[in-house]
């Protein structure tokens, strides 16, 4: 895919966070091209989660701006930014574990629904009943995509894993977002599971057009996934671009590797030193 | 054994226990959504109470319009609570918010006293006086149409949190407020309503409370029996609410008729010692244990 066509779907300017005197993150920008995989990686520690909800709006950023399609969010309420097009996953499944799968799935579409409780009574109007069926048709087709139709009505804390993590994806699908933001979308997940979510990602972006950013360790499937990668660490942007690119740039290796070669060690220590 | 005397008094229990699951509702229904233990629940039935009481002996309203007017009063009254007291406390420790509401409690009751003293005064008399028999049975009329109150609330309140919005975004934000926050659920706003709800439900329980009883700035001692009924069924369960409710009511009528009236605070605190040590998270609880 072609990363420089049209304008970016999400933009992140100078972003800083800071905790008391710790900067978690520091003059972060990248963008994130329509229809695009971006992936964050980086070191543990390196601001990943940090800069995920700043972006989502649980976080307020020190300074910096963030863009959804060239609108300013930086001091909207989380509820705003979902209500633009941003649905998220956490990293620690963050599921309404009282209630069913399909119950989960139907909260996601919350933010669209715009009834009270008059309306709920009383109000049948056609309009509404056909944006219900609509609604419906949109749920259904999330949860035969996501393949997770035997356990419509099992209650979500009695599933296993995985399937956790694919229904907090279809409640993340039912919002309808534009940018579906994932934090660490296969951690934890066996060979299988990974795969399926990776082909589920995949999918996504082919069926509905959503571009996705996600955070994610398993460098496997960053590499195979992502047509850009946005590499952090210590809460600085140290690289940016194509899977093959991140992978050969020396800052990079050396974020995650250390400082593998004794010589260029020696060489830094002498330089240092003089 | 009499069985219309047995009969009696669980009907008596019964209908006592609907007030105290209203009254825990009003508390059930601020835990689930907050995580607050709001200790001045008794007192905002009295504030309930006594705002019926000024709109329609003070002013002199009639009472379809000074019950409405209460209820509504009430709700703004919890609602400026939530804002004010409540908000600013947001992320504190459980035990902080705790005490603010024991402080909360103790300027209600100051406020009451500075308002209209002291002194006990008695509500205008506004339900039926016929009283109901059954068999051989004989309730008392106004415990019997406040239990009628507390059922038909109840089941509002019931149908409300499965069916309306407002209902389901309450209990998303109970589950995960995180999780909600994103699903674009206005977390800050959820907050504000179960207040508001909180303290209408309590002003309805409180002006039947005070019917039957009298009005006093000692009333809040209710709130006492509405925290073991609560803590029985279980903080954040509206299950719990009504079940522990009806069974604190009826434990407390059967201790008071075949015991004596000085066996009804001990038998409660029995059953409460009991099913502490059986489900620590009360009967309907969910199964994290909050400590204070």
């Amino acid at each position: 895919m072609d990363r420089s066509a049209g304008d970016p779907i999400l933009r992140v300017e100078g972003i800083t966070l800071a905790f008391g005197g710790v900067k978690a993150l520091n003059q972060v920008g990248f963008s994130v091209a329509p229809g695009s995989i971006t992936t964050l990686i980086g070191p543990n520690g390196a601001g990943k989660t940090s800069l995920f909800n700043t972006i989502s709006g649980f976080y307020k950023p020190n300074a910096g701006s963030i863009f959804v399609a060239g609108r300013d969010i930086t001091h909207l309420a989380p509820p705003a930014r979902a209500k633009l097009g941003l649905a998220r996953s956490f990293q620690n499944i963050a599921l309404f574990r009282g209630m069913t799968v399909l119950d989960n799935i139907k909260l996601g579409r919350h933010v669209h629904l715009r009834t009270n409780v008059f309306d709920a009574l009383f109000y049948l109007g056609r309009a509404r009943r056909e944006e219900l069926a609509l609604r419906e048709d949109i749920e259904r087709r999330i949860v035969d995509f996501l393949e997770i139709d035997h356990i419509r009505h099992a209650s979500v804390a009695s599933l296993p894993y995985g399937l956790q993590k694919r229904v907090e994806l279809a409640r993340a699908l039912a919002m309808q977002p534009t940018v579906l933001m994932l934090d660490e979308p296969v951690a934890g997940m066996n060979r299988e599971e990974t795969e399926d979510m990776a082909r589920f990602i995949l999918d996504l972006r082919a069926e509905w057009g959503i571009t996705v950013l996600m955070v994610e360790h398993d460098m496997g499937m960053v590499m195979d996934l992502s047509d850009h990668v946005v590499v952090l660490n210590f809460g600085q942007v140290i690289a940016d671009g194509t899977p093959t690119q991140v992978q050969a740039d020396p800052e990079v290796i050396r974020a995650y590797l250390g400082a593998g070669d004794v010589a260029d060690l020696r060489r830094r220590l002498r330089a240092e030193a003089a | 054994m009499d069985i219309w005397f047995l009969i009696e008094i669980t009907l008596a229990g019964l209908a006592g226990g609907g007030l105290y699951a209203l009254a825990a509702l009003a508390f059930v229904i601020v835990y689930k959504a907050t995580r607050v233990v709001n200790l001045a629940i008794g007192e905002m039935l009295m504030i309930g109470a006594y705002t019926f009481f000024g709109l329609s002996t003070g002013l002199s309203w009639p009472v379809w319009l000074a019950i409405p007017g209460a209820v509504i009063a009430s709700a703004l009254i919890g609602g400026l609570i939530e804002r004010i007291a409540i908000r600013p406390m947001l992320g504190e420790p459980p035990i902080s918010v705790f005490m603010v509401t024991v402080g909360l409690s103790s300027i209600l009751v100051g406020v009451v006293e500075l308002a209209w003293g002291a002194d006990t005064h008695r509500l205008i008399e506004f339900m039926p006086r016929d009283p109901i028999v059954l068999g051989e049975a004989f309730i008392a009329p106004k415990v019997f149409y406040g239990f009628l109150t507390a059922l038909a609330l109840t089941l509002a309140v019931l149908l409300l949190f499965r069916f309306w919005r407002g209902g389901v975004a309450l209990r998303a934000t109970a589950s995960d407020q995180g999780a909600a926050y994103a699903m674009g659920i206005a977390v800050p706003r959820v907050f504000s309503l179960s207040w508001v709800a909180g303290a209408a439900i309590a002003a309805v329980a409180g002006i039947v409370v005070g019917s039957i009883g009298g009005l006093s700035p000692t009333m809040g001692i209710f709130g006492l029996s509405v925290l073991v009924v609560v803590i029985v069924g279980g903080l954040d369960s509206i299950a719990g609410a009504l079940v522990g409710g009806l069974l604190i009511g009826v434990v407390e009528a059967l201790a008071g008729g075949y015991l004596g009236g000085e066996y009804k605070l001990l038998t409660t605190f029995v059953v409460l010692v009991v099913v502490l040590m059986v489900r620590p998270y009360g009967l309907f609880g969910t199964r994290d244990i909050e400590r204070l």
